[in-house]
C-alpha cells in the first residue's frame, strides 16, 4: 500500500476510535448530570408508582452498559431516538436542523476563507508595511470585540437605522426560494465571517512569512519573479497544511460555536435547537447534538489532516 | 585579465553594509565589503575566493543588485551589460535576475521547491521572461539536463526534487541557471556540499556547461584548488577588501600577497606517524549495527583498533557509516552483533548500562560546534559542567581547573564569562574541545570537527588537536570526508565505503599503492591546487575504463 493511502487509513481509525470514545463521554456527562429525567417529564407532582412506571418503561433501571449500547446501536442505525418533551423523532427534526446550520456555515466559509487566505497574501505582500498593520489591526479588533456585541451593532445599523436588511432571520422559511434564504442570513453571515476570518488570515501571514525565509525562495526572486507570485506560487504551496489545519478549526467553529449568533438573529439552526432542550433537561437531544457536533469536528479536523497529507510531496511522490 | 572597451560586467568601488544584531545589544550598521572594483568580459569565468565573512556572496549577489537578509548595497556602481543596475528597479531589475543574471546556489536541496517538480522550476524563469515559450524552454532544458550528464535526462524533470541525489539536484540548478540563456551565471559554492567523488563530476559539467553555451561566470568557492580548475582569473578577498587579482596561472604558482600564499600552502601540518605498537585502547570486532525500523545494516562487520595516544582515521563519504559507528561506540546505537571493548574491559553496547567511568573515559566533540552548546550558557558553565559531574568540583578549585583548560586551548580566562554567541567559529570549537578535556578522556571521538570551518581555522584547531594529544595522552577517533585532514592528524586509516571498512592499516600502508578501485577513486577525486588536474583526473579515468 502506498504510504499516503496507509497514512490516510490510519487517520480515519483514529477519526473513528476518537468518535466512539466521545460517544462514551457524552453519555456518562448526562449520566451523572443531577435531577431524574422521569420527574422533569411528570412534573413535581407525579405518584411514586407512575414515576416508577415511567423509569421502567425508559428503561432506566437497566444498568449504565446495557442503556449505553443500547443507544449506541440506535444510533448507528440513524435512530437518535424520541424528544422526551415533544415526543417527536429526533432524526427527523434534528435533520432539518443540521441543514440549515450547514446552509449558513457553508455561505460563511465560501466568504471567509478566500477572503481570509487573500488578505493574508496581501499583508506578506506588504509586510510591516500599512496595508499589513490596517489588515492586522481591523481583523484583530473584529475577533476581540464579542460576537454578540457586533451582531447587535450590525443589526441596529443596518437592520433598523438603514433598513436594508431584515435585523433577523426570521425570514428564513425551509419552502422559500434561495434569494430570499440568502437575504435572511446575509447579516448572520457577515457576522460571522468578521469572526472568524482573524484567526485565519494571521495563520495565513504567519505559516507563509515562515516560508518565506527558505532558500527556495531566494531561487524564486534571483528568477525575476514578482513578489506576488514568488508568495503565491512559491510559498503559499509550501504553507498549505497549517493553512488548511487553521481554516478547519474554523469551519468547525461555524458549524459548532454559532449558538449565540443563531439564537441572536433567532435562527432556526442546531445551536438553537440544542439551547432549547439544554434548557428543558431533555437529554436524548442533548446527546443527539453533543453526538452530531463531534462528528462534525473530528470529520473536518480529519479533512484538514488528509489534505496535510495529501499536500507533502514527499508523500506523495515517495523515491 | 585584458580590457575591453565594453566589458559585460563593471563592478567599480562597490560598498556593501549590513545591520546586525549583537547578542543583547542594539542593531548596528556595519560594511562588510570596501569598495571593490572588477571587470568581466564576456565568456570568462571569475574566481572570488576568501574565508567565511570575506564577503564573496555578497560581492556575488551584487551583479543581480540582490542583498541577502539585512544586506543593503551602500555605495558604488555595478555595469551590466551597459546599464548601472543599482539605478534600476521593478520590471527592469527582474528582467536582469533570471534572464541577463542567473544564480547557482551552494546548497540546491534547499534551493528547489520541494512543492514543485523539478523541470517547472528549471524553466520557470525562461517562460515568465518571455525568453522561450515553454515547449521551447523545455526542449533547451532537456538538452542542458543531457549535456550536464543527467541521468533519464528526458523524463528527470519530472521528478520532485526529494527524488533526485545532491549531485544531480547541483546539475539540475545548473541547467535551472542556464537554461534562459544568461550571459552573466553567478555560482555560489556550487559544489561544497557534495562528496569529492560526487563534486569532480558536477565540476566537469559545470565546466563543459560553461564553455560550450559561451556564458560568463563568476565561480565563488573558499576552496583555491577547485576555482584553480575552472576559472581564468581568481579575486581573493579577506574581510571585504580585495587582496589579490589576477589570472589563475599568476594567484596559484606566484602568489603575491601573505594571505595568498597562506591559503595555497594550507594544510601545513608535518605529522609523523606513531609505530602500531602497545596494547589497544579500542577494539571494534565484527560490529554489525541498523536503524531502528529499517532492515539493513549500515554497518557491516567493522573491525578496527585504536591505540593509547594515537588517532585512528575513518574517511569515507556521507552514507558510508561513518559516524553511525561513532553513535555505536558511545552507546547511543545499540550494535546488533559484535563486541567494543575499552581499555581491556568489554563495553556494554547500550548508554544506559555504562558506568560513569566509561562515560568519562569516552568523550565526544560534534561537527556543529555552536548547536553542540547550550546558547544560555555561558563558556566557564559548559566547561565547568563535567567538572562537577565527573569530578565533584565545585567554587575555586573549578574556577582555577577551567582557566587551565582555557589556557590548554589557547584562549586566555578572560573567555569564562562570555556566551557561544560571542565566539568565533574556530573559538566555539576549542571551547567543545576544552569540554571534552575536562573529563580526562583516554577517547575523544572527533566527527568531522574541522569540517564546518574555514581551512586556516581548521587548521589551527588540527594543530591544537595534535598538540594536547602530546600533552595529555589522549587517543582520537578523526572521522571525517576531508583526505588532507587525514594525511594531517591520522596514525592509522579505515576507509569505509557503504558500512564496510575497505582498507584498514597504518597511514603510510593505507595511503601507499596498490590502491584498491574505491581508494583510488576517493584520492584521485581531492583537487589539486594546479591548472589542469581536472582535465588529467578525467581523462585518466577514460583511458582506464576504456581499458578494461
Amino acid at each position: 500500500m502506498s504510504p499516503v493511502l496507509k497514512l490516510i487509513a490510519q487517520r480515519v481509525a483514529l477519526g473513528l476510535l476518537l468518535l466512539f470514545m466521545v460517544s462514551v463521554l457524552i453519555f456518562i456527562g448526562t449520566l451523572i448530570l443531577p435531577g431524574d429525567v422521569a420527574q422533569s417529564i411528570l412534573g413535581q407532582s407525579a405518584t411514586p408508582e407512575a414515576l416508577a412506571n415511567l423509569r421502567r418503561d425508559l428503561g432506566l433501571n437497566d444498568p449504565p452498559v446495557q442503556r449505553y449500547f443500547a443507544w449506541l446501536g440506535g444510533v448507528l442505525q440513524g435512530d437518535l431516538g424520541t424528544a422526551l418533551t415533544s415526543g417527536q423523532d429526533i432524526a427527523s427534526v434534528m435533520w432539518a436542523r443540521l441543514e440549515n446550520t450547514l446552509f449558513l456555515a457553508f455561505w460563511a466559509a465560501v466568504i471567509s476563507v478566500p477572503l481570509a487566505i487573500f488578505l493574508g497574501l496581501l499583508a506578506v505582500r506588504y509586510r510591516d508595511r500599512w496595508p499589513d498593520k490596517l489588515i492586522s489591526g481591523v481583523t484583530l479588533a473584529s475577533i476581540s470585540v464579542p460576537e454578540f456585541l457586533i451582531a447587535y451593532v450590525l443589526m441596529f445599523f443596518i437592520g433598523v437605522k438603514l433598513r436594508w436588511l431584515n435585523p433577523t432571520a426570521i425570514g428564513f422559511r425551509p419552502d422559500a426560494d434561495v434569494l430570499s434564504k440568502l437575504e435572511a442570513i446575509a447579516l448572520p453571515v457577515a457576522v460571522l465571517t468578521l469572526v472568524v476570518l482573524a484567526h485565519m488570515m494571521r495563520m495565513t501571514r504567519a505559516a507563509i512569512l515562515n516560508v518565506m525565509q527558505s532558500a527556495y525562495i531566494e531561487t524564486a526572486e534571483l528568477k525575476g519573479l514578482s513578489l506576488f507570485s514568488v508568495i503565491w506560487r512559491h510559498a503559499f504551496p509550501n504553507s498549505i497544511a497549517p493553512v488548511v489545519n487553521v481554516v478547519m478549526l474554523n469551519l468547525a467553529y461555524l458549524v459548532v460555536g454559532v449558538v449565540v449568533i443563531e439564537v441572536v438573529f433567532v435562527y432556526p439552526g442546531m445551536g438553537q435547537y440544542l439551547v432549547d432542550h439544554v434548557s428543558k433537561r431533555d437529554v436524548p437531544v442533548v446527546q443527539a447534538c453533543g453526538l452530531i457536533f463531534a462528528a462534525v469536528y473530528i470529520g473536518l479536523n480529519l479533512i484538514a489532516d488528509i489534505v496535510s497529507i495529501v499536500s507533502n510531496p514527499r508523500l506523495r511522490h515517495p523515491k | 585579465m585584458q580590457t575591453t572597451k565594453n566589458p559585460l560586467l563593471q563592478v567599480r568601488d562597490l560598498k556593501i553594509g549590513a545591520t546586525i544584531t549583537p547578542p543583547g545589544g542594539r542593531p548596528q550598521d556595519i560594511e562588510i565589503v570596501h569598495g571593490v572594483s572588477f571587470d568581466l568580459q564576456k565568456g570568462r569565468v571569475l574566481g572570488l575566493i576568501g574565508e567565511s565573512g570575506a564577503g564573496k556572496s555578497t560581492i556575488g549577489l551584487s551583479a543581480m543588485a540582490y542583498g541577502r537578509g539585512g544586506v543593503k548595497i551602500t555605495g558604488g556602481q555595478v555595469w551590466v551589460n551597459g546599464r548601472d543596475i543599482l539605478q534600476t528597479s521593478g520590471s527592469d531589475l527582474r528582467a536582469l535576475r533570471g534572464g541577463e543574471v542567473t544564480y547557482v546556489s551552494q546548497s540546491a536541496a534547499a534551493s528547489f521547491n520541494p512543492a514543485k517538480k523539478i523541470m517547472d522550476q528549471v524553466v520557470e524563469a525562461a517562460v515568465r521572461q518571455g525568453k522561450f515559450t515553454r515547449s521551447a524552454a523545455e526542449k533547451r532544458a532537456v538538452e542542458l539536463f543531457e549535456k550536464l550528464g543527467l541521468p533519464d535526462p528526458q523524463n528527470i524533470g519530472n521528478r520532485y526534487p526529494h527524488q533526485v541525489s545532491g549531485g544531480q539536484l547541483q546539475r539540475c540548478m545548473t541547467a535551472l541557471a542556464l537554461c534562459p540563456e544568461p550571459d552573466l551565471v553567478v555560482f555560489d559554492e556550487p559544489t561544497t556540499a557534495l562528496d569529492v567523488t560526487t563534486q569532480i563530476d558536477v565540476l566537469m559539467a559545470i565546466k563543459e556547461a560553461i564553455r560550450d553555451t559561451g556564458v560568463a561566470a563568476i565561480y565563488i568557492t573558499h576552496d583555491l584548488a577547485v576555482v584553480a580548475q575552472v576559472s581564468d582569473d581568481i579575486m581573493v578577498l579577506k574581510m571585504g577588501d580585495m587582496v589579490e587579482y589576477g589570472t589563475t596561472e599568476q594567484i596559484i604558482t606566484a602568489p603575491r600577497e601573505d594571505y595568498t600564499k597562506a591559503l595555497v600552502s594550507v594544510r601545513s601540518i608535518d605529522h609523523q606517524e606513531k609505530p602500531a605498537e602497545g596494547t589497544p585502547l579500542l577494539r571494534v570486532e565484527g560490529i554489525s549495527a541498523r536503524y531502528k525500523g529499517t532492515n539493513f545494516d549500515v554497518l557491516k562487520n567493522v573491525n578496527v583498533e585504536l591505540r593509547p595516544g594515537q588517532t585512528l582515521a575513518v574517511v569515507g563519504e556521507s552514507g558510508s557509516g561513518k559516524s553511525t559507528l561513532a553513535r555505536v561506540i558511545t552507546g547511543l546505537l545499540p550494535a546488533r552483533q559484535g563486541r567494543l571493548s575499552f581499555d581491556g574491559r568489554v563495553l556494554s553496547p547500550d548508554l544506559p548500562a555504562r558506568s560513569r567511568e566509561d562515560l568519562r573515559e569516552l568523550q565526544m566533540i560534534y561537527q556543529m560546534a555552536d548547536v553542540a552548546m547550550n546558547p544560555r550558557q555561558t563558556v566557564g558553565t559548559i566547561i565547568g559542567r563535567p567538572l562537577e559531574f565527573y569530578f565533584g568540583m565545585k567554587g575555586d578549585e573549578k574556577r582555577r581547573r577551567i582557566k587551565e583548560l582555557l589556557e590548554e586551548i589557547e584562549m586566555g580566562d578572560g573567555f569564562i564569562d562570555r556566551y557561544p554567541a560571542e565566539l568565533s567559529g574556530g573559538q566555539k570549537q576549542r571551547v567543545c574541545i576544552a569540554r571534552a578535556l575536562a573529563a580526562k578522556p583516554k577517547l575523544i571521538i572527533c566527527d568531522e570537527v574541522t569540517s564546518a570551518l574555514d581551512p586556516l581555522v581548521a587548521d589551527g584547531i588540527l594543530k591544537l588537536l595534535l598538540n594536547l594529544q602530546k600533552v595529555e595522552d589522549v587517543a582520537y577517533l578523526f572521522i571525517t570526508h576531508d583526505l588532507a585532514t587525514v594525511r594531517a592528524i591520522a596514525d592509522s586509516i579505515a576507509v569505509m565505503y557503504k558500512g564496510e571498512v575497505v582498507r584498514y592499516g597504518t597511514k603510510s600502508d593505507v595511503l601507499a599503492p596498490p590502491f584498491d578501485d574505491y581508494t583510488d577513486l576517493l584520492l584521485s577525486s581531492v583537487p589539486e591546487m594546479r591548472m589542469g588536474w581536472l582535465e588529467d583526473v578525467i581523462a585518466n579515468r577514460k583511458m582506464e575504463s576504456a581499458g578494461h
